[in-house]
């Protein structure tokens, strides 16, 4: 999971319009192995953007209905701060019921996870996968990649607040003296014990100084955010 | 019994977020005598209340505050960042997998059970998501508090001495943790899970929408 996500974060970065954000989509699906994959975006003004798979009839329909006043994802997401499996979210209304069908009947899947985000501001988003699976399957196959899909969220939701407001958007690369010795330490081959102590901190903080490196160079473990660092020549070893 | 609320849904429970507020005034400007705002309504807030936090709380039976915890993700605004950068080597730490932990407040009266319960749900907060760690600042004298409640912090930075001391500290989220937890509060693992559901649940709720 981690070597097919590591390329697209790698060409993520280089994404600089919408059109090529939707086109990462596209690709990200295809690694994830699931029929759809969407990034949906509201902010604080209720302007709308969304990044998808789904057929485009359906989506047409899916606006002209209006149907996010009564998708349970929609409404169940935004209230939400933790990631959740369509199942459990209410669908016993005849009209969630009917939107079931018929969302599964366009090709979305009978099966969906979906990952919610609170950015700057007000801005919400969600990030959602959906198949079609038995209920074991699409079971394992969530538990499995739960925890890369909320990193994926926050990176993709990052990039669309990056393209939206254009250059005035502060870089997350900028590491804080610790947290690029961190990072140093482990690329020099340290042990997490061994570099803590030579850095004279615990090693809980040292992880806590590496998770977060990781994060801001939108990294998936500790190796791709060495190799991160530097090729942005944040570190030399 | 536990649940666990973001703020944006907590006007769905007024006598229980009240009495939150109003413990917390008790105990952060009574009590310790911190510079914190008390409004109006003699409840404590600050801005971080207004950035859609995760509450955990411990609801009584009359429902109640009976202590409580406040949640903020990392890769937004952070008291650790805006205050106590100091506390943390000037790191201005950012990830969707570490979560800041402010406000723990036990209510004056509040029996020996609920701090235990307290750090139960902070802890199931972090296992069912996914989270690496918790970060905090927290009066130094909590860090043996912590330890006897069964999930130590490890300690980060120190700021002061004596009384006044204060402490940046870090949990892990690791499952290893719970069986403790729950011996301590005297929870069993079936109503821990079964709380947690029931407050999730709440949250599909529409008739606020």
């Amino acid at each position: 999971m981690q070597s097919l996500v590591e390329p697209f974060l790698d060409e993520l970065q280089n994404v600089k319009t919408l059109d090529e954000l939707n086109q990462q989509i596209g690709t990200l699906r295809d690694k994830l192995d699931v029929e759809h994959l969407v990034y949906h975006s509201v902010n604080s003004t209720g302007d709308q953007y969304a990044a998808l798979t789904y057929n485009p009839e359906w989506v047409d329909r899916y606006i002209e209905q209006d149907y996010a006043r009564l998708d349970p994802v929609v409404q169940g997401c935004y209230r939400r701060f933790v990631p959740v499996d369509w199942k459990d979210l209410d669908w016993t209304g005849k009209a969630q019921r009917e939107f079931l069908i018929e969302a599964i009947d366009s090709g979305v899947g009978n099966q969906g996870f979906s990952v919610p985000i609170r950015g700057p501001n007000g801005q919400f988003a969600m990030v959602t996968i959906s198949h079609t699976a038995t209920d074991e399957l699409w079971q394992l196959y969530t538990q499995e990649r739960s925890r890369t899909l909320i990193l994926l969220a926050h990176f993709i939701n990052q990039k669309a607040l990056e393209i939206e407001r254009g250059t005035d958007v502060v870089a997350l690369k900028n590491l804080s003296p610790r947290e690029t010795d961190s990072v140093r330490m482990i690329a020099l081959g340290y042990s997490r014990a061994q570099a803590a102590d030579a850095l004279s901190i615990s090693e809980h903080t040292l992880r806590v100084y590496l998770e977060s490196a990781r994060f801001k160079l939108g990294a998936l473990n500790t190796t791709h955010a060495i190799a991160r660092a530097m090729s942005l020549g944040l570190i030399v070893i | 019994m536990l649940r666990y609320i973001p703020a944006r849904d907590l006007s769905r429970f007024p006598k229980l977020a009240q009495s939150m507020f109003l413990d917390r005034t008790a105990q952060f400007a009574d009590r310790l005598g911190w510079p914190v705002q008390v409004g109006p309504d003699g409840g404590e807030r600050d801005e971080y209340d207004a950035l859609d936090p995760v509450y955990v709380i411990w609801e009584r039976r009359d429902g109640g505050h009976g202590g409580s915890m406040r949640f903020l993700p990392t890769t937004g605004r952070t008291m650790v960042d805006d205050h106590f950068s100091d506390l943390v080597q000037g790191a201005k730490i950012k990830s969707p997998y570490i979560w800041e932990c402010t406000r723990f407040c036990l209510a004056p009266d509040a029996s020996a059970g609920v701090a235990p319960a307290l750090m139960l749900g902070g802890l199931e907060l972090g296992l069912r998501q996914g989270l690496s760690h918790a970060i905090g600042v927290f009066d130094a004298r909590m860090i043996r508090v912590y330890r006897r409640l069964g999930w130590p912090a490890a300690p980060m930075g120190r700021r002061g001495e004596g009384t006044n001391a204060i402490m940046a500290g870090m949990w892990d989220f690791d499952p290893a943790h719970r069986a403790a937890l729950l011996r301590r509060a005297r929870v069993s693992a079936e109503l821990s899970e079964h709380w947690w559901r029931r407050s999730m649940d709440a949250l599909d709720l529409t008739e606020a929408v």
